[in-house]
């Protein structure tokens, strides 16, 4: 790790996906997610890599499958409506079994919405934006420094279990600027070579073939169920959440992202009030942590579930409610349209639903 | 008794699925002598569409990848960008190329992307069963034009060779055909030079092939060569647009 | 324990935003926490900017403020956004040189610096954000002068032309009584 540094989150999450071996970066600019591009141009070529703006969003991630088909460490980053024009081919890179990693610095919406930071994508990044029965590797960081560690990392953890591993923030998480370290430059040439990849040294019966296409249903859904294992292994794997004074805790907030940190001042503050309170902060939000609502839910003096989004209505707190299962009540507060709550405003309402 | 012919070890031995008297066989025995003939063998990828040709991955002996509707130049760009030293080519139809894919086209020509694009053009699109194309002639019948294409509902047919040959960044851009041996001698030069010029580091290169859809046209084989020397090439003039 | 949180704020090209990040450096430097978040809007010339600084010994979970210590008011619609946010016994710096209002409040700690005239006593038109900074380390002390006068060396090393006026801006802002 190298001295810290003051660094944007959205050039501190460029910075690490190219110290974790991005070589090549298709992108198109939309706000608040533009200082990646904007980095990657110019410290791509400096590292033997490639950047290109595509004439759209659809065209950048067709370009990253084509990249991570032939076996390279390929990368794009959006934010909400562009993610929105990626999800076909998120799909097919799923389904092609191909790695690959996304950054989505979500903006409010629905529609154009507006450019402010907003939670609204929790849906179609966890669900399966896309279609067909298909499932990402989704971070959820909270700070810039566990942003540039999940970047970091992201390569790894695509091509271990071959699917789109997406990196989900806001456009807080993008502009704020904070302390980094970042980790060492990863030598991309120790990399083992991947036998599946199409990077046209194949003929006859070696040759290789990146392929989403099955038309022969039995043949299909064998593929869906392969697909599932992989995700089921990952949820047995790759589960992060951090638990913060949850252990003797009567109220239990629940965040992800930005939010989390916010909330995690709001448990500081009802603490010094005597309240008990705590924070689960899922950081994979696909694998759910559910097993630790689960943990918490058994204890008696928990009293009442608080998830807290940027998302009217939310989102998470679907797979909140499940994971809780109906044994706590679970209770929402949000905002939206890109309005942010202040630790005190979650304080507030906790004190008002007592 | 002697030996006549060779199938070119570019192609594998699965049998084609396309219909009889459609001309994919013959663009695919093209493409893929021409890859044996500049000794692609070992750095080639091929981009397959969506569209008839969805199944050219099982056909070309090479590394493919299969591409979302449309997107096979942004795929190539992609692969093409990781291995320049590949010869990288992409096979899409009318539908794929010129409808859906036509931003994902007109950019990779733009860019000078150093590619080969084989754009088989035979208006109409073919396994949707026959809908009207950005190629379907005018007064041309289709499932979505029953009484033929009208210009003031549907527009005009696309000229994409014309179109792209306007830019600075294609290298070859060239329209022939397959209705007789002697246009198919012709397309196989074409095709040839399209990937010379890759080779040379030139840029974007597209052959665009004339070719027929008996099925969905309603016209025997005989009759679909013929409607092509007579009605397509009167919209579509064979021809180099561009040569750098 | 040090938990400062911080606005400033003013209008695009008054140097809010580096005002902050000049803060923010400063802070790293001691090897104090920090973040630094900016409102953000459509990319134009001559808007509203503001930022938000948080500066803790311990590690910063919200960057969110909503009760200021400090509020830098660099123009006068900024002053009014905020004044009645800044917490009892917290600081406000006001802009002189173009706000001539007064602050009203009694309960906070005022001063009013004319970051415009200094900055062109100090030889340079442009640091008037950074008259501020020396007044603001001066008022509060939640970091030292030596940080701040490391960090403006560290931004400007490869402008090393314009650090001597940077540095006097800072004394000037810094001495202001």
């Amino acid at each position: 790790m190298s001295e810290r540094e003051l660094m944007k989150g959205n050039e501190a999450i460029a910075e690490a996906a190219i110290r974790g071996g991005c070589r090549f970066f298709f992108g198109y600019p939309i706000t608040p997610q533009n200082e990646i591009p904007e980095y990657m141009s110019a410290r791509l070529p400096e590292v033997g890599g490639v950047f290109i703006q595509a004439e759209s969003e659809v065209s950048a991630i067709n370009m990253v499958y084509g990249a991570a088909g032939v076996g390279a460490r390929a990368m794009t980053s959006s934010s909400s409506p562009g993610i929105s024009l990626k999800q076909e081919g998120i799909s097919y890179i799923a389904g092609a079994e191909l790695p690959c990693v996304i950054v989505n610095m979500v903006r409010c919406g629905p529609g154009l919405g507006g450019i402010q930071p907003s939670q609204g994508d929790y849906f179609q990044s966890v669900k399966g934006g896309g279609h067909g029965d298909y499932r990402m590797l989704v971070y959820g960081p909270s700070t810039v420094q566990e942003a540039v560690e999940l970047a970091y990392s992201a390569f790894d953890k695509a091509e271990q279990y071959r699917l789109p591993v997406m990196i989900l923030g806001d456009g807080m998480l993008g502009q704020i600027m904070e302390p980094v370290s970042l980790p060492e430059m990863k030598d991309i040439s120790k990399l083992p070579r991947k036998e599946w990849a199409a990077d046209g040294s194949h003929i006859g019966a070696d040759r290789k073939i990146i392929n989403s296409l099955y038309i022969e249903p039995d043949i299909l859904e064998a593929m869906n169920i392969k697909l599932n294992n992989v995700y089921i292994d990952m949820s047995k794997n790759e589960v992060m959440c951090e638990e913060y004074l949850c252990d003797d805790a009567e109220i239990i907030i629940t965040a992800y992202g930005t939010v989390g940190r916010i909330a995690k001042s709001s448990v500081q503050m009802l603490r010094k009030e005597g309240i008990k309170a705590g924070l689960i902060r899922p950081i994979t939000l696909y694998p759910f942590p559910t097993q630790v609502y689960a943990k918490h839910v058994a204890r008696a003096e928990l009293k009442n579930i608080l998830c807290v989004e940027l998302s009217i209505a939310g989102q998470m707190i679907e797979d909140v409610r499940l994971s809780v299962d109906g044994k706590k009540p679970v209770s929402y507060f949000g905002r939206g349209g890109g309005n942010v709550m202040s630790a005190e405003d979650i304080v507030k309402v906790i004190k008002e639903g007592r | 008794m002697a030996k006549v012919f060779t199938k070119t070890k570019m192609l594998t031995d699965v049998p084609f699925h396309y219909c009889p008297g459609c001309t994919h066989g013959i663009s695919h025995r093209l493409v893929a002598e021409v890859l044996e003939e500049i000794n692609a063998e070992g750095h080639v990828v091929g981009i397959a569409p969506v569209g008839c040709a969805v199944f050219a991955y099982k056909y070309f002996n090479c590394d493919m990848l299969e591409a979302a509707h449309g997107r096979a130049p942004a795929v190539a760009t992609g692969v093409k960008r990781v291995n320049p030293n590949n010869i990288v080519f992409a096979y899409q139809g009318d539908g794929d190329l010129a409808s859906i894919g036509m931003a994902e086209t007109v950019h990779a020509a733009i860019r000078g992307e150093n590619i080969t694009v084989i754009f088989i053009n035979n208006s109409i699109y073919g396994m949707t069963g026959g809908q009207m194309a950005p190629t379907t002639l005018e007064g041309q019948k289709s499932t979505t034009c029953k009484s033929g294409r009208d210009l003031t509902v549907n527009g005009n047919p696309v000229k994409v060779a014309e179109m792209l040959a306007t830019q600075d960044g294609p290298a070859y851009i060239a329209r022939v055909s397959l209705h007789n041996v002697s246009n198919i001698v012709k397309a196989k030069a074409a095709i040839r030079k399209a990937f010379r010029c890759q080779i040379e580091n030139k840029g974007f290169s597209m052959v665009e092939i004339l070719s027929t859809c008996p099925t969905n046209w309603g016209l025997s084989a005989v009759a679909s060569m013929d409607f092509v020397a007579n009605e397509m090439i009167k919209k579509f003039p064979l021809g180099v647009f561009k040569e750098v | 324990m040090i938990n400062e949180k911080i606005i400033v704020a003013g209008f695009g090209g008054q140097g809010v935003l580096s005002l902050g990040q000049f803060i923010a450096y400063s802070a790293i430097h001691e090897g104090k926490e920090v973040t630094w978040l900016p409102a953000y809007g459509p990319e134009m010339r001559g808007g509203t900017a503001n930022c938000s600084v948080v500066v803790s010994d311990e590690t910063v979970a919200s960057p969110i403020i909503s009760i200021p210590d400090t509020l830098i008011a660099m123009n006068k619609p900024s002053l009014y956004k905020f004044v009645d946010r800044v917490k009892p016994g917290g600081v406000i710096i006001v802009n002189s040189s173009l706000i001539t209002d007064k602050v009203e409040r009694t309960d906070v700690k005022v001063l009013y610096v004319d970051a415009g005239a200094l900055a062109i006593a100090a030889g340079n038109a442009k640091t008037a954000n950074i008259v501020v900074l020396g007044a603001y380390i001066k008022a509060t002390g939640v970091i030292t002068k030596e940080s701040a006068i490391a960090a403006i060396e560290k931004k400007f090393s490869d402008k090393p032309k314009v650090i001597p006026a940077n540095i006097k801006a800072f004394e000037l802002g810094y001495n202001i009584e």
